[in-house]
């Protein structure tokens, strides 16, 4: 999934065929079922509780065309369903129903 | 001697991509402090910056992650993220890749380094060269320290890379400047963020602007990731300016910004032989 990312964030290509055609340029990737369907869908608060380095997940958020609140929104909302964040170092440490920075 | 400049400020790509989220009066007061560290470097006529800066995925990832890298090619572009959503247009910024090759070769003599010749600048560097170098017209020189992608290198490590760059510089006649950028405590990108550890940042500017260097290199990375979020990790870049510059520092401004994402800081520190 952040190999994906990683590649979406960079190249400018790669962005504009998933623009076209998500499933096409979500084939080339090794996915579980669960992953395939949060990046098809666009699943922010899946991906995020899934592990995901913030720092490839908002720009994912930014090119769906997401605002900064509606990110932090959907990532609060992707704990409150699924869960704490199951793997790497951007898990959340504030309450649910927090609003650090106001959004 | 000719390391002629030497700071430290922050990275946060909400400092130029969500200043309409934020209050404008501190906004000013911030930027307007970072554009005068621009001043004073460009006060000194240095002949190439070096940014040591801790990138977030956008040229190293996980399949192939150096510890640290050099920048070797006579031109880069930057930013890498969406110009609108950074808040800074896409450029070409100026490099020296005969520069960068005689400094990684010296660097080299006691720091293993990874070098590219092929770099995009994310807001890691692209968000201090909007206020420093806003016109783009200074030779830059990238460097990298992994502070994003565990295991990261040990905190004497990224001194040692600092003493490294220092012997580097002193051994070329151009006139070189140098800025670290990071932290210090945030949660960017998360929930979380714009939650700052204000005191646990305003004790490691203490060991700084001190250049003590135990008590800079005492942190875990378990009590950094602890008390100053995953953020925090990016004290590297900050230790290694005070190991290059050997002096004392002087905060210039802090003061956490949440919508920023981090306590805003810029810094210099005197250059000692
Ligand atoms: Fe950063």
């Amino acid at each position: 999934m952040q190999k994906f990312l990683f590649d979406l964030n960079r190249d400018r290509a790669v962005q504009q065929e998933f623009r076209a055609d998500r499933p096409a340029v979500l084939n080339r990737y090794d996915l579980s079922a669960e992953e395939r369907g949060a990046l098809e869908t666009g699943d922010i608060g899946l991906i995020y509780v899934l592990g995901v380095n913030g720092q490839l997940l908002m720009h994912y958020a930014a090119l769906l065309g997401m605002p900064w609140a509606d990110y932090i929104a959907a990532m609060r909302a992707g704990v409150s369903r699924h869960g704490p964040v199951r793997a790497g170092v951007y898990a959340m440490t504030t309450g649910v129903d927090e609003k650090v920075a106001n959004v | 001697m000719s390391l002629v400049f030497a700071g430290i400020c922050s990275h946060a790509p909400g400092i130029t991509g969500r200043t309409h989220l934020a209050d404008p009066l501190i906004t000013k007061e911030f930027h307007d402090a970072y554009r005068g560290m621009g001043e004073e470097l460009a006060a000194v006529k240095p002949d190439a910056l070096i940014v040591v800066a801790a990138e977030h995925f956008g040229n190293f990832f996980m399949n192939n992650m150096p510890s640290f890298a050099v920048g070797m090619a006579d031109s880069y572009q930057g930013p890498i993220e969406d110009p609108q959503w950074l808040g800074i247009p896409r450029t070409t910024i100026p490099g020296d890749a005969p520069l960068s090759l005689r400094l990684i070769r010296e660097m080299m003599q006691t720091v293993d380094l990874a070098y590219a010749e092929e770099w995009k600048f994310d807001h890691g560097i692209m968000v201090p060269l909007s206020f420093l170098t806003p016109r783009y017209d200074l030779p830059v020189i990238p460097m990298n320290i992994n502070c994003q992608g565990p295991p990261l290198a040990p905190l004497h490590r990224a001194w040692a890379l600092g003493e490294a760059l220092r012997r580097a510089v002193d051994s070329v006649p151009e006139r070189i400047a140098v800025v670290g950028t990071g932290g210090i405590s945030h949660w960017p990108a998360t929930p979380d963020s714009g939650k700052v550890n204000e005191e646990w940042d305003r004790e490691f500017l203490r060991r700084w602007q001190a250049n003590n260097k135990p008590a800079m290199l005492s942190y875990t990375d378990e009590a950094t990731y602890r008390d100053a979020g995953q953020g925090g990790f990016e004290i590297r870049t900050f230790i290694s300016v005070a190991a290059a510059a050997r002096g004392r520092g002087q905060v210039q401004f802090y003061r956490p910004i949440p919508i920023f994402a981090v306590g805003c800081t810029v810094a210099t520190m005197s250059i000692e032989a």
